[in-house]
Parts: C-alpha cells; structure tokens; sequence
C-alpha cells in the first residue's frame, strides 16, 4: 500500500465523516453561535482536507489554498462575533 | 521509507484529533465546551496534518508555506474563539445545568455594558 493510497482510503474518508458529524452541529445547533462554531470547524477541516489532497495530486500550489481559507476563517469569525455583540446592544 | 512512515504517523494522528473533535463538536452539552473543542482538538489535528504534507514534499518553498500556514492557525484561533465565547457570554448562552463554576456570575452588567472584576470594594479600602 502506497502513501497515496493509504491518504486516499483511509485518511480522506476519517475526515469525510468529521466534517458530516460537524454538519449535524450545524443544522441542529440550538444557538448563532453554536452555528458559527461549526462553521469554522469545518473551515479548519476544510484545511486539512485542502493539505491531504495537495499530497495525493502531488501538487504542493494548494497549499496556498489553505491559507487564504484559514485567514477567511478568522475574519468570518471574527466579523460575527463582533456583528452579534452590536446586536446585544440594541 | 522513513519518509513514508513519518508522512502516515503524522497524518493518521492528525485525522485522528479532527475525527475526535467532530464527535465532541457533536456530542458536548453546552456551547463553551464545544468552543473549547473547536480550538484545541481541530488546530491540533490540522497542524499535524499539515506537517505530513510538508514531510511529503521535502522542499524548502514548500515547508515553509506550511509552517505559515501553520503559525497563522495557532496564532488565530485562540483570538477568535475568544471574541466568539465573549460576545456568546455576554448575549446570555446558558452554560450546561451541572456546571460547577461561573466566575463572571453577578459581573456583567448587560445594560451598561459594564464588566466588574468583584475587587472593586477592596481597591476603594486601600485608596482610602
């Protein structure tokens, strides 16, 4: 079994089924912010998920990727929190 | 084949961080220890799994894009999940039925916006 293989059959579908599982969060969460906690951990396996698959197209421009995905995490997150402590205010 | 077994050690524990902290995402009874799990568990997992990526490739241009990437996810999660525990705090997310401590019980004021340290008594006595 080669590391190609191994990352395609075994590694990809562990992360499949986390970003489902955070899924579920997403549409059960009772809260905004339970949403928007599930919403950047999906981001944060969304990187993951960008790094593996630069590894199995041997590829590495896709990491760059990752990173605007990481910094767009951030800002999302960021930007809600501070739109829902405006929204407290009120 | 050193290459190999380092590239698979690194991104089997990495998976394994994610896999866990979508089953705790999914399974914590209350918003703050979810939080806790999304910043902790996940930047763990993806850091690990992004090491393997730059073991696979072995370039310089490319160890370098993933420590970046690296440095910026544990740079930034803390900082956000910080502000989204604060805002989620102060808009009144109840905490789970059997939690032991509150410490910011009785501090905030949600109508002035005012946050007290419950040492505010103690500093008037030594002023005086």
């Amino acid at each position: 079994m080669s590391v190609e293989q191994y990352l395609t059959y075994i590694i990809m579908p562990i992360l499949a089924l986390s970003v489902l599982l955070v899924f579920i969060r997403f549409f059960k969460g009772p809260a905004v912010v339970d949403r928007v906690v599930a919403l950047d951990l999906t981001i944060s396996i969304g990187v993951a998920i960008i790094a593996v698959y630069s590894m199995i197209a041997n590829n590495s421009a896709f990491l760059d990727d990752a990173m605007i995905l990481a910094l767009i995490a951030f800002l999302g997150t960021v930007a809600f929190a501070y739109y829902l402590a405006v929204r407290v205010k009120k | 084949m050193m290459k190999e077994i380092l590239i698979i050690l690194f991104s089997s524990l990495g998976a394994l961080f994610i896999l866990v902290a979508a089953i705790g995402i999914l399974r914590m009874p209350d918003f703050y220890l979810r939080q806790s799990v999304t910043v902790k568990a996940a930047t763990m997992g993806a850091g690990f799994i992004l090491i393997a990526s730059a073991f696979y490739f072995y370039e310089f241009s490319t160890t370098t894009k993933a420590l970046s990437v690296i440095f910026f996810l544990f740079v930034t999660a803390p900082v956000s999940g910080h502000m989204i525990c604060r805002s989620a705090y102060f808009s009144g997310t109840p905490l789970w039925e059997d939690s032991v401590l509150d410490d910011l019980h009785g501090k905030f004021d949600a109508k002035n916006e005012i946050l007290k340290s419950g040492l505010e008594e103690e500093i008037k006595e030594k002023d005086q």
